[in-house]
């Protein structure tokens, strides 16, 4: 049920980003989503790609400090209350939530979010027959 | 000398500190003027006017311009020496990683002198003509070579020239030789015991090894005592200086309370890297070193960089040559920040201890709002979590373990790998923004 997403360690600086991208366009990843985070310092860059494996592999090897985490893609239709009820659902199972981030792709909304308690977080969606994607759906 | 006596030299070992310094005096004043036939010091004394008679005491010292390692650079390679080339019997260099080498003369009577010296180290730790010393040090321009051969030899034991590397051949020599001594740099004799477990020898059963001289690398109490441990021995400091001729400048006595200066080779100054100004006894200053016996190449008031500080100046032993402590690091690294010295190395030692974190850093200090502040920023490793709690946690733990160590709380900043400037050979670790107050 959870996809791979790539987080990057960026430092809060023009041109950081610029590099991660190239080395991802020229190897032909495509990106799918990407959001930031960051304190004064530094930052976390978070990209859903087509091909994370191979995205992990070329930035790895290019030095940069990048993880492949685990995180939770839900669809929901893009319509007013459907993302807030669904967070609220998955928030009342007690699945507490890293962080989140959205983004419209295919005309539907999809909803992105990481959290240490995923045997929770699967049931629930289970429960509540909510409709995840995988990472073939990014391919 | 007979085996029994502590001393191979009694009378310099056992002088008083008034006969000390009274014969130091004596060598200065001859040393000085014989510096004048040295184009270098001649011109030096001619800059500071200063005259060899304006030597009355002993304090006078302070009124000689210090010698640096630059200097040494910068006459390279006979600029500095006080007899005919003629007269030179040896020259050993070591290189620089910027700039010329540096190179030292020797006389004969230097190597004599500069073998007496060894000599007398060893014989204090207890080796007798009987014993077999192995010297697994670095031969060729390195010191620690020919200087430990000679000294041995000098003093009378069966001296195994083995050089280093080749651990197998090593450990046949101990055993088949009866090796009752070695000389290595701590990190090979850790990287011996090491071979001898793999090939299922016992030090303390199928050798006959008592005594250890180690030095030329900076080592710690703990990884002495360890050392001692696995082979059996007593390890005992050696500190030395390829331009004080090597090994033999000072040697720690069986007390194992610090190292002993030979006085009657060398006159002895601690001070504050900043003022230059001598520091009281106990505290931490810069080295310096001058030379009371050299002919060659004889050098006045040499500031050695090396960092340390007096323990005593009388010993059980029954030497009231000077003690001084291990050398703690590198007087231009040091930095003082808020009246609290700190060294680069003290940093290091905590940032390593951080799995999470890579090998390069960097610390800079800054003036903000009139404070002295100081930002450490270290590489990570690797990307261990996507979760800012954790990373921000990790900068806490840093910097409660920095502060524990250098008593002030930096700030800690974690940057991606590759992204601190490296730069050839010695990395930058520190720079310096600080207003500088008039
Ligand atoms: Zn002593």
């Amino acid at each position: 049920m959870t996809i791979k997403q790539l987080s990057i360690f960026i430092e809060n600086k023009s041109g950081t980003l610029i590099n991660v991208l190239d080395l991802l366009s020229k190897a032909g990843i495509q990106i799918i989503a990407s959001t930031i985070a960051d304190t004064k310092d530094y930052g976390i860059y978070r990209i859903l790609c087509d091909n994370p494996a191979q995205a992990y592999i070329i930035l790895k090897e290019s030095g940069i400090n990048v993880q492949l985490s685990d995180v939770i893609a839900l669809s929901i239709d893009d319509a007013p209350g459907r993302a807030a009820a669904a967070i609220k659902q998955i928030s009342d199972a007690g699945v507490s939530i890293l962080y989140l981030y959205s983004f419209l792709w295919k005309s539907k909304g999809v909803l992105v979010f990481r959290t240490d308690q995923s045997e929770k977080a699967k049931e629930t969606i289970m429960l509540n027959k909510m409709n995840f994607l995988t990472e073939e759906d990014f391919r | 000398m007979d085996d029994k006596s502590p001393y191979l030299h009694p009378q310099y070992e056992t002088l008083s500190r008034e006969e000390l310094n009274k014969l130091q005096l004596e060598r200065l004043q001859a040393t000085v003027k014989h510096c004048m036939n040295s184009a270098f010091y001649k011109a030096r004394f001619e800059e500071a006017g200063l005259k060899p008679e304006d030597i009355k005491s002993l304090d006078d010292i302070r009124k000689i311009p210090f010698t640096t390692k630059q200097d040494l650079r910068e006459t390279y390679p006979f600029g500095m020496a006080s007899v005919p080339l003629r007269q030179c019997v040896r020259l050993h260099s070591s290189s620089g990683t910027t700039g010329n080498p540096t190179v030292i003369l020797h006389t004969q009577k230097d190597l004599d002198e500069w073998a007496n010296a060894i000599a007398r180290c060893l014989w204090m730790v207890g080796l007798r003509p009987d014993d077999v010393f192995q010297n697994s040090s670095g031969y060729g321009m390195f010191t620690g070579g020919l200087g430990f051969q000679y000294g041995a030899e000098r003093l009378g034991a069966l001296t195994v020239p083995a050089a280093a590397g080749n651990s197998l051949r090593q450990i046949k020599f101990i055993k088949d030789f009866g090796t009752t001594a070695i000389h290595a740099v701590p990190s090979y004799v850790t990287r011996l015991y090491e071979v001898m477990q793999e090939t299922g020898v016992d030090p303390r059963k199928d050798t006959k090894l008592k005594v250890l001289a180690i030095g030329a690398e900076p080592h710690s109490e703990e990884q002495r005592k360890r050392i001692e441990q696995m082979l059996g021995v007593k390890a005992y400091n050696s500190f030395g200086m390829s331009e004080m001729c090597g090994p033999g400048v000072a040697f720690e006595c069986q007390e194992q309370n610090g190292l002993h200066f030979w006085e009657d080779y060398y006159i002895v100054e601690i001070v504050d890297p900043e003022t230059l100004e001598p520091v009281p006894d106990g505290e931490i200053g810069e080295l310096v070193l001058t030379t009371l016996n050299r002919e060659a190449m004889p050098l006045l008031r040499y500031r050695t960089r090396d960092l340390t500080r007096v323990l005593g100046r009388t010993c059980p032993c029954g030497r009231n040559h000077v003690r001084l402590d291990r050398m703690r690091g590198r007087s231009d690294d040091m930095m003082v920040l808020r009246g609290v010295n700190i060294f680069p190395i003290q940093i290091e030692k905590i940032l390593m201890q951080f799995k999470e974190l890579a090998n390069n850093y960097l610390i800079t200090l800054t003036t903000d709002d009139d404070n002295d502040n100081m930002t450490v920023e270290v590489e990570l490793e690797e990307l261990f979590t996507d979760d800012f709690q954790r990373l921000l946690a990790l900068e806490k733990d840093i910097k409660r373990r920095l502060k524990d160590e250098i008593l002030l709380t930096p700030h800690v900043k974690l940057v991606p790998k590759g992204t601190l400037p490296v730069s050839e050979g010695k990395a930058v670790r520190v720079i310096d923004k600080r207003k500088v107050y008039q």
